[in-house]
């Protein structure tokens, strides 16, 4: 509304008009087909209505709200004199004459007229001493003042009044009143069930006759209902406060029928304090119900209007809830319907009326803009980073919140979101992983594993190795990343992580997803974004795939499987070898540990190879047949059948050995130890390895490492006829593996937690999606 | 979802009885009526002790082919029952359970408001709309 100033007139006039147009009785918006009969009826041509309707933003809106129906009117109004129209003619032009609307309308706009002008007599009739106001617009002020005269007056005075002024009123206004009513039910304004004109204009000239003039003042507004007549009929016994009640109910009506004036608002304390005379306590329903049934509204209506006015629902009416309940009551003796809601300008100012912007009313339409402004903030204000490198993940911001403060809280999370990370290289490299409140160690390890994955050549601290990682891989993330592994990496301290990291996860999920399609990935297209977890899972899954891969390579001994995780020492001349390949590795992991069943099958892959590898002393073929032989347990319980399987049983021999031999202190060079047997298949399976690697994607390089780990196990009492230091090595492999598998677990039962978080907050939506929507 | 909601007073008669469509109202009526054994039944096997512990939910009262009949009851032993479609497929239960709550919180409403006479019948408006919205699902 661009400050729309109207007169009272005119304020009068258009709140009728809009009543007229508000079928539905919404008090809010007019129905189209009618506000366009009424424009039509303004016998303006029409581009000019056309031109009008755009102006007041109906067009825009695609409803007239009140203030679009105002501005339009005054947009006829001025159309109607002949000036152009112009936005900024609504208040610009002074003095307009009341938009007038011909045809059918004349009627009503003649009984507006007249009807204004007999409020006038009428005033005049009823003081005595306003001489009547010379035009409509000292009607309502003439009424206003009359009010508070009457108001102040005796009862008796203003009962014998109504009598004497009602048969001056009823000739000129009865026809008014009675095409008013004609007028109304063909309108059908207000849900009521009118049957028709003719069974309540009868008795309601004869109940004229009795009524004040509020009733024929009413005439000029908004229908009375039929009920009006035996309201007006029981006006008149009621107490002088109602009729008093009533003839301010009327002049306030023409500007919103449910704005308490200030006369009115007095009057209400007032009675408040008769009953409660602390104007800030309450009024026990008891007494309140004993008030208002003197009304002699029924039963029912009664409990209605309590229902609206008791808006906390205590049983008790302060001041405000009591002054609604009596406006109600007031204007329901007057005619006008209950709401179904509770109006706005009822509401009691306790409440944040912002809020209450269901409640149907003039600012409907403020209430609407309103709202979605504030919605948006809500959702955001956590995530801002979030919010503004990835957009798309503004929906499940909500959920990102709800994550971290789980993920903070649950600490048992392990690491079960890096075996489902996707296949993408580049989430491998992806840090999120250990927003779990998995122990610090893991993120240090994963952390390193990235490092490591990404960067063999920096051991030493993973965040030198984040940036350059996160610049090759994820320019966008590399921010955001560093980030995390910043604050993941320096304070360890799970609490920071944890809000961060979601944030970060689900860049780099998004990132991972985006990258997915550089690796040479089976796995299936990333998750949407509402599962975010499991992609970065998948990412930590990947760091744990990195572990297995880099131990085994790296010969750290452990170092970066085991919780103390220690920078992976530069490898010797195998590293080379196995680095290039890592990446692919990782890759291949990453791809492969997305579906986390896979990975479970594998540990059993883990171990069966390095049992193999342990004791593969033999030969290369042997044990590549054991592990054949075992590649179909594997490839059982791994449950995938693909072809590859078997090429990726030998990567993980390859890993496995490279993971015995990391285990090993005399495998640092195991390529190289004096090793004869463990070094010539290891050597081999290298080699395989490398070839195979290239070829396999997807299989984890974790599940080939758990294989191995898990294949020493068995192999050890082969290994008694072997060296001591094999029987050794076995023995540090399982201990190492023992430590995999744990911290395996503890990731499993983290992304395990974390997905059943996910459905909890996605039932918790779900329900507040449904269409049982709380009171 | 519900097909028929129904609020019973103590002295078991009822306060509020609706149900959709409306050619069955007879059925569910005599169903509602049947259920309030197996509501008494399921209040008196709590025991006369746990009368404050006892949950207010009672669960599913009887399955019958076409319905399920769930019950609730207040610390006033005012009776809720309502009558589900058996073919509306897992409504569960904390579903049903929220309903009950929702019936429960506008019953209370309709208490608090002075002009309602406990035992008189229920008429209040947003009461009506409340048990609408629940019932407006079936397909």
């Amino acid at each position: 509304m661009e400050g729309l100033t109207l007169s009272d007139a005119e304020q009068k006039y258009y709140s009728d008009l809009f009543s007229y147009c508000d079928i539905e009785s919404t008090k809010k918006v007019a129905s189209n087909g009618r506000v366009v009969e009424l424009f039509r009826a303004a016998q303006l041509p029409n581009e000019v209505v056309l031109q009008i309707m755009e102006l007041c933003g109906a067009t825009r809106l695609g409803y007239f709200g009140r203030s679009q129906f105002y501005i339009a009117l005054k947009l006829v109004a001025v159309a109607q004199s002949g000036l152009p129209l112009r936005v900024e003619s609504i208040n610009t032009v002074k003095d307009l004459p009341l938009p007038r609307f011909g045809a059918s309308k004349n009627e009503q706009e003649s009984r507006h007229t007249t009807s204004y002008s007999s409020d006038a007599e009428n005033q005049g009739s009823y003081s005595g001493v306003i001489p009547p106001p010379p035009g409509r617009v000292q009607v309502k002020k003439g009424s206003v003042s009359h009010d508070t005269v009457q108001s102040r007056s005796s009862t008796e005075q203003q009962e014998s009044i109504s009598p004497v002024v009602s048969p001056q009123q009823s000739p000129p206004t009865s026809p008014h009143t009675w095409r008013k009513h004609n007028r109304h039910p063909s309108g059908g304004n207000n849900e009521r069930p009118l049957a028709g004109p003719g069974p309540f204009w009868s008795p309601f000239t004869e109940a004229q006759t009795g009524s004040s003039a509020g009733d024929t003042m009413w005439s000029g507004h908004s229908p009375p209902p039929p009920q009006e007549n035996w309201d007006q009929t029981t006006v008149r016994t009621v107490a002088s406060a109602t009729t008093a009640n009533e003839i301010r109910r009327q002049s306030s009506s023409y500007d919103d029928p449910w704005k308490i004036t200030d006369e009115q608002r007095q009057y209400y304390v007032n009675q408040f304090k008769t009953i409660q005379p602390d104007l800030n306590g309450f009024i026990p329903g008891s007494a309140a119900k004993e008030f208002f049934t003197k009304s002699k509204l029924p039963i029912l209506e009664l409990s209605h209007i309590w229902e609206l006015s008791d808006f906390d629902k205590d049983g008790a009416l302060t001041l405000d809830e009591f002054c609604a309940a009596f406006h109600l009551v007031v204007a329901r003796k007057n005619g006008y319907d209950l709401p179904e809601k509770l109006p706005e300008s009822l509401m009691p100012k306790l409440i944040d009326l912002e809020d209450s912007a269901d409640v149907g009313d003039q600012s409907g339409e403020v209430g609407y803009s309103g709202s979605p402004a504030e919605a948006p903030p809500s959702k955001s204000p956590s995530m801002p980073s979030l919010n503004q490198t990835w957009p798309e993940l503004n929906q499940s911001s909500e959920q990102w919140e709800t994550f971290s403060e789980r993920s903070s809280s649950s600490q048992t999370l392990t690491q079960f979101d890096s075996n489902i990370a996707p296949a993408d290289p580049d989430t491998a490299i992806v840090h999120p992983v250990p927003i779990r409140m998995t122990p610090s160690k893991i993120h240090m390890q994963e952390m390193e594993l990235k490092r490591t994955g990404s960067d063999h050549t920096n051991p030493t601290s993973p965040l030198l190795v984040k940036p350059p990682d996160l610049s090759e891989e994820n320019k966008i993330n590399s921010s955001v990343k560093f980030v995390s592994g910043n604050t993941v990496a320096d304070g360890y301290s799970s609490s920071d992580s944890f809000t961060s990291d979601p944030e970060q996860i689900g860049n780099t999920v998004t990132r991972q997803r985006s990258h997915s399609g550089t690796s040479p990935d089976n796995t299936a297209p990333p998750p949407p974004p509402p599962r975010p977890h499991q992609s970065h899972s998948r990412s930590s899954s990947l760091d744990m795939n990195r572990t297995f891969t880099v131990t085994t390579g790296q010969q750290q001994a452990g170092v970066v499987a085991h919780p103390p995780a220690v920078p992976p020492r530069p490898q010797p001349s195998q590293a080379p070898g196995p680095h290039v390949h890592r990446p692919v590795d990782a890759e291949g992991l990453i791809t492969h540990t997305s579906t986390s069943p896979q990975q479970i099958p594998e540990q059993p892959n883990f171990a069966d190879f390095s049992q193999f590898e342990v004791f593969a002393a033999s030969s290369v073929n042997e044990e590549h047949d054991d592990e054949a032989e075992k590649h179909p347990e594997v490839l059982q319980v791994e449950k995938s059948s693909e072809p590859s399987a078997s090429l990726r049983v030998a990567k993980t021999d390859g890993r496995v050995e490279e993971k015995t031999a990391a285990s090993a202190p005399a495998n640092a060079g195991k390529g190289t130890t004096p090793l004869a047997p463990p070094p010539k298949p290891i050597r081999r399976r290298l080699k395989s390895e490398d070839e195979l690697r290239p070829e396999v994607d997807e299989h984890s390089q974790k599940t080939g490492v758990l294989a191995a780990v898990l294949a020493s196990q068995p192999s050890i009492p082969r290994s008694v006829g072997k060296d001591k230091k094999a029987i050794q090595a076995s023995i540090r492999r399982n201990k190492e593996t023992n430590t995999v598998l744990a911290r395996l677990n503890s990731e499993l039962q983290q992304q395990l937690k974390d997905v059943l978080e996910e459905r909890i907050s996605l039932e918790v939506q779900l329900e507040q999606l449904r269409p049982f929507s709380h009171l | 979802m519900a097909v028929c909601i129904a609020v019973i007073a103590k002295e078991n008669y009822p306060l509020y009885i609706r149900s959709i469509p409306a050619e069955h109202e007879l059925k569910f009526h005599y169903t509602v009526h049947t259920s309030l054994d197996v509501v008494d039944e399921k209040v008196s096997a709590m025991g006369k002790a746990l009368v404050d512990q006892r949950e207010l939910y009672l669960g599913l009262l009887y399955p019958t082919e076409d319905y399920k009949v769930y019950g609730y009851v207040t610390n006033s032993k005012v009776k809720f029952v309502m009558v589900v479609d058996s073919s509306n497929t897992a409504l569960r239960d904390n579903e049903i359970r929220s309903m009950f709550r929702k019936l429960h919180n506008s019953y209370t409403d309709v208490m608090c408001n002075p002009f309602y006479n406990p035992g008189d019948r229920i008429h209040s408006r947003a009461f009506d709309n409340m048990v609408t919205s629940m019932m407006v699902q079936v397909c």
